[in-house]
């Protein structure tokens, strides 16, 4: 890791200096209009090699996929296979204008059209569409096809989402920019929803529910297919989250077991890169009832030839031309070569795994349930006086591994969500128990050393309540 | 936990206690600490209207944000300047130079249906 | 099995430590029929035949590599320096999660702090969130921050020279609230805001390339207590006086132009930035400057309570991943070509375009109706646009958008683009072949 500090662009910057070099003009030059012309523009001046020597620079200082062993629950984490990047690298994408017209991309619709058909299979459904841009764009554009479907029928009252206290915070978001508002449904003792609040609250204002499943505390929902009895009966539907789905290709389709709509993460179980906050991609897929509103254009073929078209009912547009497109490419290099059988491979040894790194760790950091997980498994950091799940994942950045994800679900306190994904080896997940139980170890006979760490990275924890009192976001030249 | 003698408390948390003829009102230490290191406070304009139970603002920490709620109807008077440069003053003295805004009140008997200050602190101590 | 790699003796032995005999065993809690099912999909093949199937694919798309590109219309054909792709796709940045662990991601941080600073600079705002997903959706989580300002104001005026796209996001995103859309013509300073508006919208340029200048419509907007939203180019604010300087209290972008490919139209990058005023109303992550127990300085996710992850149903707005790698791309172009370079290439695409529109606006039958233009304009033709289209595609020249592809009630418009990428030689044969093809 690189330790020493970097400064910034503008801090690299010296006049007259230039990093790219273009071709000269072979055209006249023009006049700007009167009085807009722009008189002046602070941005950096910095020679070719500064610029690949600073951002290197930067990209050491960080923790990676290819570098570090990233048990983030409910992230997935997996490696991202390099041949994804060859895919999505081609001319013919890279240089493809979404506006060229059908019959000049056939390519490209055909692509579109067989992931579409290919995650609908995956997950059961009738239909799929690749516009959303993110889960969360996802969670939306399937909140507003319940509200549209239930509009339709004329069911003006149902206004309200109900949504378990697990859930991701995108879900409850998600519903509020959909206009819908949001009732908390309780986990019960076992970690599923509480059938009996559920009960309670399906009245003639409920639009629907939204689920995770297996939910944020690694479980499977046992009781999803009454879940989703219980809500179809009271005039309701059924938004599956698809975050965890690494527990379930080829194992489950969640579409088969009344769910109506459901976003997948493809930057999740379907490996495509992080990049350090997106971009993503959040395809939507849903059953009979709902697929005609999916956000559109959608991909479709007729004789053999591949159109873009608005679903009959569609939602409409949640975003620019056809979702995020380069990373569409990327989930179904993936899908193809994992294949049928591979596809099923990634649920078994996602779960193994979870199961496996549970058992290590259970004597010595308390889980929260005690049934067996599924792909990530919730333990609570709180082992020792005086230490809490914060100085644990940072001590285990000065082991060298990522953090695993902190402080979610709400519902459990001091809690360290742990998924350690199926493309990691088994010397990796004895590495990362070893070093869990040092750091227990430690936290008992030499917290002092929980409490300073990280120690090994370029800085140490930062003030982030100064930070947020006087925010300084950009450079300002002092 | 701290509870001022004087002040009377929202079920969220507010407190409510007379001081001439307004009615100040902050958050309870039990609140502050909650919530963390305060970073930013968002109040009310001078001159407006609430009614008892309406959001007058937010408090913000790093890991949490709390709506404020009138505990009583009426006006607001005045707002704490200072939590401007110094948000942390709601965390060192809540009760104290850490107030959030004065209240002209639209009618006084509301204070009655607030928890005086010995129930709030069974409440939170059930918490 | 590739990417998975413990074997079956691994699986076996592992298995034994948890006290299972089978891998069927992990998956008890589902319901035993929905257990297993078929999935209808075929054999996995090996990376050597899926990339020959994909580029095989690839190479069905007509491309800007293979024709002299005239379209624009939301999705851009510019120059990317090699650099660019090369420190972008360095794995520690690729395969890098989201900067929540601060200690471990100061690469991402800093690059997104510097991004930051750059498109603010650009923008000529205060504050400039990490991304949005496109142009579009900025654009709609922009207007909603506006109204929520104040609930009452529920009028949101458009301009009418707006991307037919860009209207239908918008419509999305607001068909959940009793928001009431009007449109004007031409020049922000027509919007005639009142006291029910809660801002008004400004394309700079507009859909059709034209220029407006912003400050009187800006004035306007805040005389009635309105917002200014203005949605700009971000190669134009190199060039002309930025949106800020004029008065927009937010501006929003479409940052494709900036370091990324057209790649059929995403990832793109959605750019907002505010005054210091609207801070904390923002959507969208923002890095901020903090410092560690030794003082050392260092950069890390601040603000944080407007998110979904703390703020819940009341969070801004929902976004969690937004689109990271592209601002990567846009930071670092923005970096190498620096000062002299956008303004270089902004500069290219100005007096190319004014060439392009010059010598067709001198063909018998061609009109070019803009007064005030930077890289796009609209053409009145005098036969339909698709025809043109049509015939010069075939002869590797794509002319441009023909208007009636969004609306048909507009057959004889083209709407033609030209960047840095275009030659006078290329730009030459456009006009020969518009000649061509209207006799």
């Amino acid at each position: 890791m690189n330790l020493a500090p970097e400064k910034l662009i503008f801090e690299l910057s010296s006049k007259g200096r230039v990093g790219c070099a273009l071709p000269k003009s072979d055209v006249p030059s023009y006049d700007l209009p009167s009085g807009l012309e722009r008189k002046e523009l602070n941005l950096p001046e910095v020679d070719e090699l500064t610029v690949v020597r600073h951002f290197t620079r930067l990209s050491q200082k960080n923790y990676s996929i290819d570098t570090q062993y990233y048990p983030l629950g409910s992230c997935t984490m997996k490696y991202n296979p390099k041949a994804n990047e060859v895919a999505a690298s081609f001319a013919g994408w890279k240089f493809a204008h979404p506006l060229a017209g059908d019959v000049s991309s056939q390519g490209a619709i055909e692509l579109i059209y067989k992931l579409q058909d290919s995650l609908a299979e995956i997950g059961g459904f009738e239909a799929a569409s690749l516009q959303p841009a993110a889960g969360a764009h996802g969670e939306f554009s399937g909140v507003l096809m319940i509200r549209n479907y239930l509009r339709d029928k004329g069911e003006t009252k149902r206004v309200k989402m109900l949504i378990p206290d697990s859930a991701h915070g995108t879900n409850p978001a998600s519903c509020t920019m959909a206009g819908f508002i949001t009732q908390t449904i309780p986990s019960d003792k076992k970690g599923n929803i509480d059938m009996k609040a559920l009960k309670a609250a399906l009245d003639d204002t409920v639009a629907g529910i939204m689920i995770t499943n297996p939910n944020t505390l690694g479980l499977f929902e046992t009781n999803i297919e009454k879940i989703a009895r219980l809500v179809h009966r009271a005039g309701g539907l059924v938004y599956g989250d698809g975050a965890n789905l690494n527990a379930l290709t080829g194992v489950f389709k969640p579409g088969l077991a009344g769910i109506d709509v459901m976003h997948f993460n493809l930057h999740k179980t379907f490996s495509t890169p992080h990049g350090g906050g997106g971009p993503g991609a959040g395809m939507v897929a849903a059953g009979k009832a709902l697929a005609p509103y999916l956000p559109g254009p959608v991909a479709v073929r007729k004789r053999g030839r591949y159109r873009l078209s608005m679903p009959e009912k569609s939602i409409g547009r949640v975003k620019l031309f056809y979702g995020n497109f380069g990373v569409l490419v990327r989930a179904y290099a993936y899908i193809r070569m994992m294949g049928r059988d591979g596809l099923r491979r990634i649920a078994e040894n996602a779960v193994l795994n979870a199961n496996y790194l549970r058992k290590k760790l259970e004597g010595t950091y308390p889980l929260k349930y005690t049934r067996g997980c599924m792909h990530e498994f919730v333990a609570m950091g709180d082992i020792a006086p005086g230490i809490h799940t914060l100085d644990i994942a940072k001590r285990l950045i000065d082991y060298g591994f990522h953090p695993p994800t902190i402080y979610f679900p709400l519902i459990v306190p001091e809690a360290l969500m742990i998924e350690p994904t199926e493309t990691e080896n088994r010397e990796t997940l004895d590495a990362f128990a070893e070093a869990m139980l040092a750091i227990a170890e430690e936290a008992r006979t030499r917290p002092e050393l929980l409490h300073a760490a990280p120690v090994t990275t370029p800085v140490g924890r930062l003030d982030e309540v100064a930070a947020a009192r006087c925010p300084v976001l950009c450079y300002r030249g002092d | 936990m701290s509870i001022d003698a004087n002040a009377r408390y929202a079920e969220s948390h507010e407190y409510a206690r007379i001081d001439g003829a307004a009615v100040v009102c902050g958050i309870s230490d039990h609140a502050q600490a909650e919530l963390g290191d305060i970073v930013f406070i968002e109040l009310p304009a001078v001159g407006k209207s609430l009614k008892k139970g309406e959001n007058f603002g937010t408090v913000e920490s790093v890991k949490a944000a709390s709506d404020l709620y009138m505990p009583i109807s009426g006006t607001i008077a005045e707002v704490n300047d200072a939590l401007h440069a110094d948000p942390a003053l709601v965390n060192r003295e809540p009760y104290g130079a850490g107030w959030l805004i004065k209240i002209t009140p639209a009618d006084l008997s509301e204070m009655d249906k607030l928890m005086d200050a010995k129930t709030y602190g069974k409440t939170i101590g059930e918490e | 099995m590739p990417f998975i790699p413990n074997s079956n003796e691994d699986r076996e032995s592992m298995l034994k430590e948890i006290g299972k005999n089978t891998i069927e065993e992990l998956f008890l809690d589902i319901p035993e029929k929905l257990r297993f099912p078929v999935l209808n999909l075929p054999e996995g093949i090996s990376e050597m035949e899926m990339l020959s199937e994909i580029e095989a694919l690839s190479a069905k798309n007509i491309s800007a590599r293979k024709a002299a590109w005239f379209l624009g219309a939301g999705a851009y054909n510019h120059y990317i320096p090699s650099l660019v792709p090369a420190l972008a796709s360095r794995g520690e940045f690729l395969t890098a999660y989201t900067p929540y662990q601060p200690e471990v991601s100061q690469g991402t941080l800093q690059a997104i702090f510097e991004y930051q600073s750059m498109a603010a600079e650009l923008f000529g705002v205060s504050v400039v969130n990490a991304s949005h997903y496109d142009g579009a959706t900025a654009l709609a989580e922009a207007v909603l921050m506006a109204w929520k300002q104040n609930l009452e104001r529920n009028k949101i005026l458009l301009p009418k020279d707006l991307h037919p796209e860009y209207r239908e996001v918008l419509a999305t995103y607001l068909s959940s609230f009793e928001v009431e859309v009007q449109e004007y013509e031409g020049a922000p300073e027509n919007a005639a805001p009142d006291a029910r508006t809660a801002c008004v919208v400004a394309g700079y340029p507009d859909f059709s390339g034209q220029i407006h200048s912003l400050a009187k419509g800006a004035e306007l907007a805040h005389a009635s207590g309105a917002l200014f939203i203005v949605h700009a180019d971000p190669l134009l604010c190199a060039l002309l006086e930025s949106p800020g300087a004029q008065g927009a209290d937010i501006v929003t972008a479409e940052g494709q132009c900036l370091g990324n490919p057209m790649n059929f139209g995403g990832p793109f990058l959605g750019m907002m930035g505010a005054t210091e005023k609207l801070m904390r109303k923002m959507p969208g992550r923002i890095v901020g400057e903090a410092r560690d127990h030794d003082g050392k300085r260092g950069f890390v996710l601040t603000l944080t309570a407007r998110e979904q992850h703390i703020r819940r149903e009341k969070a801004v707005s929902n976004i969690c991943s937004n689109q990271g790698l592209v601002m990567l791309q846009a930071c670092i172009y923005m970096a190498a070509m620096g000062h002299h370079g956008m303004k270089t290439v902004a500069r290219l695409c100005y007096d190319k375009a004014h060439y392009a529109a010059s010598r067709i606006a001198g063909l018998p039958g061609y009109k070019v109706g803009n007064t005030a233009f930077f890289k796009e304009f609209l053409v009145e033709t005098p036969v339909p646009a698709e025809r043109i289209f049509e015939k010069l595609a075939k002869k590797s020249v794509v002319p441009g958008l023909p208007l009636s592809r969004y609306d048909s009630s507009r057959p004889k418009e083209l709407l033609v683009c030209v960047t840095e990428m275009n030659t006078k030689a290329e730009i030459d044969r456009l006009v020969e072949l518009l000649e061509e093809v209207s006799a």
